[in-house]
């Protein structure tokens, strides 16, 4: 469960991009944040991974106060969280498996279950095939697919995805939703935050519409 | 337990792989630590084998007191009459000069020399022990005898040695002051390095930060690489050494030959060796582990 309760972020310099936003964004859910470019739904986000922190209110992410954690409580944090931002950096120096795999040396796992795990991951987002591949060899739209699979290897409750159709195509945009809808539906909490508004006719999610980082109607 | 290992398994190889994978800068920077190493670990061998020597030399408070070549049975009696009766002498032993002659033929090498002589040049001699070893004692005795009658020469016996203690600290005192500004040069070096890598593996560095890596599990392969490169440089200078001993070695058994004497420099001993495995390993990681506490906390995810 996430939950924002009076939270308010002013980055250095002034700006205060989220004004006392307060949601709760059940368990299993699929939740879409929208507004326009600017608008707070990169903060949004950025706040639940711990990666910035409030000004003020609280961020509750499976019962653990996000805002206030120390700093090395936040790597543990990040392993329940799967992770697709906007300028997502694959590892260009290493072929894809091995782009999948990393999250997966992170936490420790047997050499022999990783290399499963991160197949599966591959497999599922349509990739198994190009696993000895370079991702520079990949289209955007098959980087976008990679970003996933690292994303999901190790089988986070909570996925969050940052503009992940953006420079798409309707086509690939409407294959990587779908990659999207099957994950919740075996029940991963979906966040995505976008400024395309016809995901949202797509999917018919629970829509949060952000504006000058105030929640809307 | 096991998964701890994994993960230490992992960063050494990693780091190790980093090493192997730049093998020239590697390689070149290994070289550069072994040679300024080999400097203060050379000297401290030199000064080992130095002060080895110098505790095989009789270090009692002892003086020679030669006489006159020409000196007679009735003044051998009357020197050692004084010497029975001065309160500095603890014992004295007479060497007449047969006896001195006979000892240098046991020595080896100079038998032949001696043989070539013909008639004995050496003189009677007395060796005078002291009560005690307080140089400035000994000085004013040796100065007393030098002014009996029909006594030619004495000398402080000691003295040399003392002066050879002496350098030795001197010596000492140098090796340490070089060790300190190169150890203090290898962790920069290792510093810099360090550094440079976190610069170009920045992507890396936030992605694994992003899939919720430890700080220690992004630490430890740096820290790893510090220690193998500076472990490298310490066991390169170790080789650096060895090289020189042998070289030394040779010459001075040729020397030795020659004088018919045996002088051998020993290597670092096995404690002292691992000592400088374990100190130059040490510097690298402590090298890594200042460059990383400064340098990893800029590399966040945005
Ligand atoms: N690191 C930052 N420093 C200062 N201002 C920022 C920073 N990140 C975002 N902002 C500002 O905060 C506001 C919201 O940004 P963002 O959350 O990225 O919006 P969106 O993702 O909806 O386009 C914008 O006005 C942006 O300029
Ligand atoms: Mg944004």
């Amino acid at each position: 469960m996430i939950s924002f309760s009076q939270v308010c972020k002013r980055y250095p310099g002034g700006h205060e991009a989220l004004r006392n936003l307060a949601f709760t964004v059940q368990d299993r859910e699929m939740v879409i944040v929208t507004g326009h470019s600017g608008a707070g739904k990169s903060t949004l986000l950025k706040l639940i991974a711990a990666i910035e922190r409030p000004t003020s209110g609280t961020v509750i992410v499976n019962g653990q106060n996000v805002g206030a954690m120390r700093a090395s409580a936040i790597p543990y944090l990040r392993r329940n969280l799967g992770l697709v931002f906007q300028d997502q950096k694959l590892l260009f120096d290493r072929t894809v498996l091995d782009n999948v795999l990393l999250p997966l040396q992170v936490t420790g796992h047997d050499r022999r279950d990783a290399g499963k795990r991160a197949r599966a991951a591959l497999d599922k987002v349509g990739l198994l095939a190009r696993e000895r591949s370079k991702p520079i060899t990949l289209s955007g739209g098959e980087q976008q697919r990679l970003c996933i699979a690292r994303a999901i290897v190790n089988r986070p409750s909570i996925l969050l995805a940052d503009e992940p159709t953006a420079s798409l195509d309707a086509a690939y945009a409407g294959e990587i939703m779908e990659i999207f809808r099957s994950f919740n539906q075996v029940g991963v909490t979906v966040l995505i935050a976008t400024h395309d508004e016809s995901m949202v006719e797509r999917l018919r999610p629970r829509v949060l519409h952000l504006d000058h980082g105030a929640l809307g109607a | 337990m096991s998964r701890w290992l994994t993960q230490h398994a992992q960063a050494f190889s990693l780091a190790l792989r980093k090493l192997a994978a730049t093998p020239w800068n590697a390689l070149s920077s290994i070289a550069a630590m072994g040679i300024a190493f080999s400097l203060p670990a050379g000297g401290y061998v030199l000064l080992e084998n130095a002060t080895a020597l110098s505790s095989r030399i009789d270090s009692a408070p002892q003086l020679s007191l030669f006489l006159d070549p020409d000196a007679a049975k009735a003044d051998v009696a009357q020197i050692e009459s004084r010497l029975k009766e001065h309160p500095q002498v603890k014992s004295y032993e007479f060497v007449p000069k047969d006896k001195a002659l006979a000892r240098l033929k046991e020595s080896a090498g100079v038998a032949d020399v001696v043989e070539s002589l013909g008639r004995n040049p050496l003189p009677d001699a007395f060796v005078v022990q002291a009560k005690s070893p307080s140089a400035d004692v000994l000085e004013g005795l040796r100065k007393e005898m030098t002014g009996w009658p029909k006594a030619e020469y004495v000398q402080l016996d000691s003295a040399w040695a003392k002066r050879l203690e002496a350098l030795l600290r001197v010596g000492r005192i140098a090796v340490l002051v070089l060790a300190a500004l190169l150890a203090f040069a290898l962790v920069t070096a290792i510093f810099n390095t360090i550094r440079l890598q976190i610069l170009t593996q920045r992507d890396e560095i936030e992605v694994a930060k992003m899939v919720g890596a430890t700080g220690g599990f992004i630490r430890r392969p740096f820290l790893y690489y510090g220690a193998l490169q500076g472990l490298a440089g310490g066991t390169a200078a170790w080789g650096i050494v060895a090289a020189a001993l042998w070289v030394l070695n040779g010459a001075l058994g040729e020397l030795g030959r020659l004088y018919a004497i045996n002088i051998h420099l020993a290597h670092l001993s096995p404690g002292d060796s691992l000592s400088l495995f374990g100190f130059a390993a040490w510097l690298g990681w402590l090298g890594a582990w200042m460059s990383v506490g400064r340098h990893l906390s800029q590399v966040e995810p945005q």
